[in-house]
């Protein structure tokens, strides 16, 4: 089970009609899946999604008394084509995931799922990692959305329009039989407000009813000739269903006056930036007065038509806000004023930047200029814009930015992983670099200082696979790694089966840490944990040789980077052809602390014997040449100034917050670094004996130290 | 126009409060935000918190944003997920460069930002990861706060929280209350950290104390580094082989290269003996008779400063002897927070190698064995392994006390023999120069900084040290040649492997 509890957050599940609900975007969507009756949910975790997975983990007692199934599914395929439950039933279904990672994941269900069309609300709820804070590549999930015509919504950022849009966009799936996705950035998800709840509804159809009373109907199905029928069904029937409902629900929504010589239309997501740029503007106040007329779209695709037309027509200029690229929000509707010969100026990309978040900064200037291109007299006598620059260019300010430095995330203190790379980096030293596919997980934090190793990343679960062209004969074996987030997910079969048929020759690094830790420390299929709902414990090495891979060395201790060192020298060197897998296996630092540290203090506070241990630095033996921190990185172990005058560098040093992995000590020892690193034991609550060996213990070593200090001639401290 | 001017008069003039919060993962950041919202909606207002975690959670720069405003009847501000630069009251800084992030972030502005902030450091991996001193100087973010802020409030957070047993949300929600950041009181900061339910008494203790030290406002002094010791002269020594050396260092030496000659024959005394000492004053004083007032005593000052370094050099039976010292004990006991009930022990990781084992061979055997590979193979496969020493316990202790009683042997060593040609080469080459260049000379003796580090991490600094000796011929004749050689030495510390001094050697080359 995921080490962190959502207990509290649960209890936000369970409100009733007419309750305030106060807390997070994610958590919102939540809740409102529950109040629109769904019956079964599922997905994949990942930043800024993970919360709703994680709650609805917790939360089984509201699932069950609802009726509705919740899945951790195995990848966004898997969650994908879990939405067929809707397909012939009249059954609503949500699944969620991290976008476009994701979408691309689960393209091929969605394809399938949107030809055929849903009977039952089919709701993507797709956390869209663009911007600041992203940890992907800067893509649209838009143009998915475009290509199997499914309806995307994109609701203005606070929670009573969020909640709107679950239970509406479950609607709208039904009257169109088209499958909705709800897009939700990282911000939006991560929002803290309010809104007034309703009831959670059971689900009216019940997966059990349709597992007792099955349905078919061939025509549903993606195979010549109702492929052909889907495709114009999605023209004739769905396309204009959707639009009615839509327009006569007024999902789109409009403010300001009715008329003006300019418009602003805009993806309802960036509502809330947009109202504080015209507010420094002067043209709009917090409480949601606007001197322009805006057009929000809390519908992004399909675009209704007449709308569009009739709130350009009579303006002179009209921007469009439409974050990212490609702009195939600005190209159709350019080819709605064409087909309307409406000759309004449209703007988007030119004021606003092609590509990057559109933070406060950059949609103030980019609709102030636009305004002061068409409408120059509306800005009136123009307040003094906030404008960072004179202080940026402040002589002291510019010295500063030579000096800060960046912060990359990295690995936790105490990290498994981090011994992993410590010992890989040993192996380049004795064997020379070495070509290094890295996948997707907490791993690839191995690219940056100070480890610097890894050259690409395909995507979760291919790093093996992205290794696969190297399958030729040379002095070096390339090296790929995955963890086992990704082993899971996609790579026993894409990576591992893969290089098993190919005979790949390769080294393939499996990293389990009984998590999946970047999203937030989920179970797999081999956490270590007993999880009444999962099926857990369940081996990797047996998976890799169930696949069949000759050589499998299982590590079990990460820490021990002598035996990681030789194992991977081994893997490089030996004779034996075909793929070499190394598992190696320690528990995940962060939840490891989570799950212990309660019971240790416990434990403590109980009198049990505890013993604390901790690393430390003896800093008149470190001469500060910091070649321990390149092999390491860890928060706790850093450096620090001394008042040694004959010391110019600063030592190392470690912090408080040491949780005593043993990486700094097997690293000194496996590298040959220096004797500076000490671990230090602190037995809290001592047994008689403890005390009874530690007094003599003391009485003999404070004897000798005594002896020698008292006989050493030397300058008084 | 008539419709567009009415409508400007029905626009409200209310603004959002804005709050920014910059931490890095691990800090608390999403705490101290729920704990201003919480504060803000009991004091009746509106408050609306966004945050980009993500993976940046995993130590990374993190950063949270806060609006609020007072709520009017009926109305629902529209707020913005994203700080811009002009809207934000206050910027709340975890630690002393994210306080310096928020200015290049342009979030800080003179006409209305307040700056509470932590002056503590957690130092980003580029900094601690170089061979040299690449940790970022803390003053230029009090400079450019100076330029850039209202007001700022600031210290040492992350000490104060932890010496009250909690974290640095709490002393930052307390300085925040000290400072008069929000216009709320006293009494509903404490009512919302009680609220909470966990970790309530330490956290209400850390807020009280952080709470009183900013209600002085003001930022705390900071320094780029801390000063380094250099102890007066003293006037006795209570032995007369100590007294021996002070009355030598003040009769044969200048008066500003005292405090550093002291520094070197306590070193040298505490590293050896009394004897050791009078050969450093013996080494340095040839250096003084180079030197003259006139260039400032520089060349006697690093003479003193690095001759001890070279002396003093890190042997088996230095380690030995520093890590079985009582004194030490007692550090680690106050380093590693053991209360007096708990028992402490150590464990010490040694790897010493063949290197390290012959060079304490007397000089005969000990170059034999290093001149018959076999015969030093043979060696290094005994020895050379990872050994884990528990110190407290009697036989370990035994054993590392008997090699640090190893001092009277050491002048017989091979590893002496080899540190005292090395060191008399290097002297050489410096006094050479002395007459000639004497900045370059002075130089010379400073790049002994290179010498650093135990077995691989030595044997490189080692080679790097040696590579720019070989250069010193090549700068004699240049009167910039002082400057060449500091930048040997600086590119000599930038990497690990040297990469940089070798760009520096060639452009030499070419000169």
């Amino acid at each position: 089970m995921a080490e962190r509890s959502f207990a509290r957050e649960v209890q936000d599940l369970k409100k009733r009609a007419g309750e305030e609900f106060s807390g997070e975007g994610i958590l919102a969507i939540t809740k409102a899946l529950l109040q629109s009756g769904v019956a079964y949910v599922a997905g994949y975790q990942g930043a800024p999604i993970s919360h709703l997975m994680d709650v609805l983990n917790d939360a089984k007692d509201v699932l069950d008394e609802l009726g509705v199934h919740f899945e951790n599914s195995a990848s966004e395929a898997a969650a994908a084509a879990t939405l067929s439950a809707s397909v012939m039933y009249p059954i609503r279904g949500a699944v969620t995931w991290k976008s476009t990672a994701g979408t691309n994941v689960a393209a091929d269900a969605l394809s399938n799922l949107a030809s055929g069309g849903v009977k039952g609300g089919a709701l993507i709820v797709i956390g869209e990692d663009y911007g600041e804070g992203s940890s992907i590549m800067q893509e649209r999930t838009h143009s998915y959305a475009m290509k199997s015509q499914i309806w995307l919504l994109d609701p203005r950022p606070d929670l009573p329009s969020i909640v709107r849009a679950v239970e509406e966009g479950f609607e709208l799936s039904e009257v169109s039989n088209t499958p909705v996705m709800l897009e939700v950035r990282i911000r939006s998800c991560h929002v803290h407000g309010k809104f007034i709840c309703k009831d959670n509804r059971k689900p009216p159809f019940t997966l059990q009813q349709a597992l007792e009373q099955p349905v078919r109907d061939a025509n549903r199905i993606v195979l010549p000739p109702a492929s052909y029928l889907h495709e114009a069904e999605k023209i004739e029937k769905r396309w204009p269903a959707a639009l009615r409902f839509i327009k006569e629900r007024k999902l789109n929504e409009f403010f300001g006056p009715e008329r003006g010589t300019v418009g602003i239309i805009m993806q309802g997501g960036m509502y809330n930036g947009v109202m504080r740029a015209l507010q420094h503007l002067g043209l709009a106040d917090i409480y949601g007065e606007s001197k322009i007329p805006l057009y929000v779209l809390n519908v992004t695709y399909p675009l209704i038509d007449d709308e569009v037309a009739a709130f350009c027509a009579g303006k002179s200029a009209v921007l469009v806000v439409e974050e990212s690229q490609p702009e195939y929000i600005e190209q159709a509707i350019n080819t709605i004023l064409r087909r309307h010969d409406i000759n309004t100026r449209l703007a988007g990309k030119g004021p606003l930047p092609m590509g990057g978040e559109y933070t406060a900064s950059v949609l103030l200037k980019g609709i102030g200029d636009f305004l002061v291109e068409h409408t120059p007299a509306l800005l009136g006598n123009r307040p003094p814009l906030p404008d960072p620059n004179p202080v940026l260019q402040h002589d002291k300010v510019r010295a500063l930015a030579k000096v800060v430095p960046q912060r990359p995330p990295g690995f936790c203190t105490g990290c498994p992983e981090r011994p992993i790379f410590a010992a890989m980096k040993l192996v380049e030293q004795e064997l020379g670099p070495h070509h290094v596919s890295a996948d997707i997980g907490c791993h690839l934090f191995s690219i940056l200082p100070p480890f610097n190793i890894g050259a690409t990343t395909m995507g979760y679960g291919l790093g093996p696979a992205s290794a696969s062209a190297f399958n030729v004969k040379a002095a070096k074996r390339p090296i790929s790694v995955m963890g086992d987030g990704g082993f899971w997910h996609n790579g026993l079969s894409s990576s591992i089966g893969n290089a098993v048929y190919n005979q790949q020759d390769g080294v393939i690094v499996v990293v389990d840490n009984f998590y999946s830790s970047a999203t937030g420390g989920q179970d797999l299929p081999s956490s270590r944990a007993r999880n009444p709902r999962r099926s857990t414990n369940n081996s990797i090495v047996d998976a890799v040789k169930g696949v069949g891979v000759k050589w499998v060395r299982q590590i079990d201790r990460t820490y021990d980077v002598a035996k990681m060192r030789d194992t991977l020298r081994e893997a490089l060197t030996t004779a034996e052809t075909g793929p070499k897998v190394v598992v190696a296996s320690s528990e995940c630092m962060l939840n490891k602390q989570r799950r212990v540290r309660p019971l240790f203090q416990k434990a403590q506070r109980d009198g049990k014997r505890v013993v604390r241990e901790r690393f430390g630095v003896d800093e008149d033996v470190c001469t500060g040449d910091h070649a321990c921190i390149r092999l390491s990185g860890c928060p706790s172990l850093s450096v620090k100034h001394t008042d040694d005058p004959l010391k110019d560098d600063p030592v190392a040093a470690i912090d408080d917050s040491c949780v005593g992995c043993g990486n700094c000590g097997d690293v000194s020892e496996a590298a040959a670094l220096c004797p500076s690193f000490y671990r230090a034991d602190i037995i809290s609550n001592p047994t008689w004996l403890d005390r009874a060996l530690a007094k003599l213990r003391s009485a003999v070593i404070g004897f000798l130290q005594n002896r020698r200090a008292g006989a050493r001639i030397a300058f008084a401290d | 126009m008539d419709d567009l001017a009415r409508s400007t008069e029905t626009l409200a003039a209310d603004r959002p409060f804005g709050i920014a919060i910059l931490a890095m993962g691990g800090q608390g950041g999403g705490v101290l935000t729920d704990w201003i919202v919480a504060l803000a909606e009991s004091q009746g207002w509106h408050a609306q918190s966004t945050s980009i975690a993500g993976v940046a959670q995993r130590t990374g720069a993190t950063l949270y944003y806060i609006e609020m405003l007072k709520a009017r009847d009926g109305l629902r501000p529209i707020l913005s997920l994203m700080p811009s630069p002009g809207d934000v009251d206050v910027v709340v800084a975890a630690e002393w460069i994210e306080a310096g992030r928020s200015v290049l972030r342009g979030l800080v502005t003179p006409d209305k930002t307040l700056l509470v902030a932590s002056t503590h450091r957690a130092y980003a991996v580029s900094e601690k990861e170089k061979p040299g001193d690449a940790i970022a100087d803390p003053v230029a973010v009090t400079e450019a706060l100076g330029v850039a802020a209202r007001r700022v409030v600031a210290f040492d957070m992350e000490a104060l929280a932890q010496r009250l047993g909690t974290v640095i949300s709490a002393a930052l929600f307390g300085a925040l209350a000290g400072a008069n950041a929000l216009p709320f009181p006293r009494e509903a900061y404490v009512a919302v950290i009680r609220a909470g339910g966990r970790g309530v008494e330490p956290s209400l203790k850390a807020f009280e104390a952080a709470a009183a030290h900013a209600s002085q406002g003001g930022v705390a002094p900071i320094e780029r580094a801390r000063a380094k010791r250099l102890d007066a002269l003293p006037l006795t020594a209570g032995h007369p082989l100590l007294e021996r050396l002070l009355a030598r260092i003040r009769g044969e030496f200048p008066d500003p290269a005292h405090a550093l000659l002291y520094a070197g024959v306590r070193r040298l005394t505490d590293f050896q003996d009394a004897d050791y000492a009078d050969e450093y004053l013996d080494r340095v004083g040839r250096m003084a008779k180079l030197d003259n007032s006139a260039h400032g005593w520089a060349l006697t000052g690093a003479a003193a400063k690095y001759i001890a370094v070279a002396m003093a050099y890190d042997d088996i039976i230095r380690i030995a002897d520093l890590k079985t010292r009582g004194s030490r004990f007692d550090r680690v006991r106050r380093e590693v927070r053991a209360a007096p009930n708990q028992i402490l022990y150590m464990t010490e990781f040694m790897h010493p190698r063949a290197e390290e084992i012959v060079g304490t061979f007397p000089r005969g055997l000990g170059q034999w064995i290093e001149n018959h590979r076999g015969a030093f193979r043979f060696i290094d496969r005994l020895v050379n392994k990872g050994r884990r020493i528990r110190t407290g316990t009697i036989s370990a202790f035994l054993m590392l006390y008997f090699l640090g009683g190893m001092r009277g042997w050491r002048r017989r060593t091979l590893r002496h023999a080899q540190e005292r040609a090395h060191l008399e080469r290097w002297l050489d080459i410096a006094a050479a120069q002395a007459a000639g260049n004497y900045a370059l000379a002075v130089e010379i003796l400073n790049a002994r900084r290179l010498v650093k580090g135990y077995s691989d991490t030595h044997a490189r600094g080692l080679s790097k040290f040696d590579r720019v000796m070989a250069a010193a011929p090549l700068l004699t004749n240049r009167a910039d040649g002082a400057r060449w050689m500091r930048l040997l030495v600086a590119s000599a510390l930038q990497d690990e492997a040297g990469t940089d001094l070798d760009g520096t050697l060639k452009t030499i080359a070419t000169l």
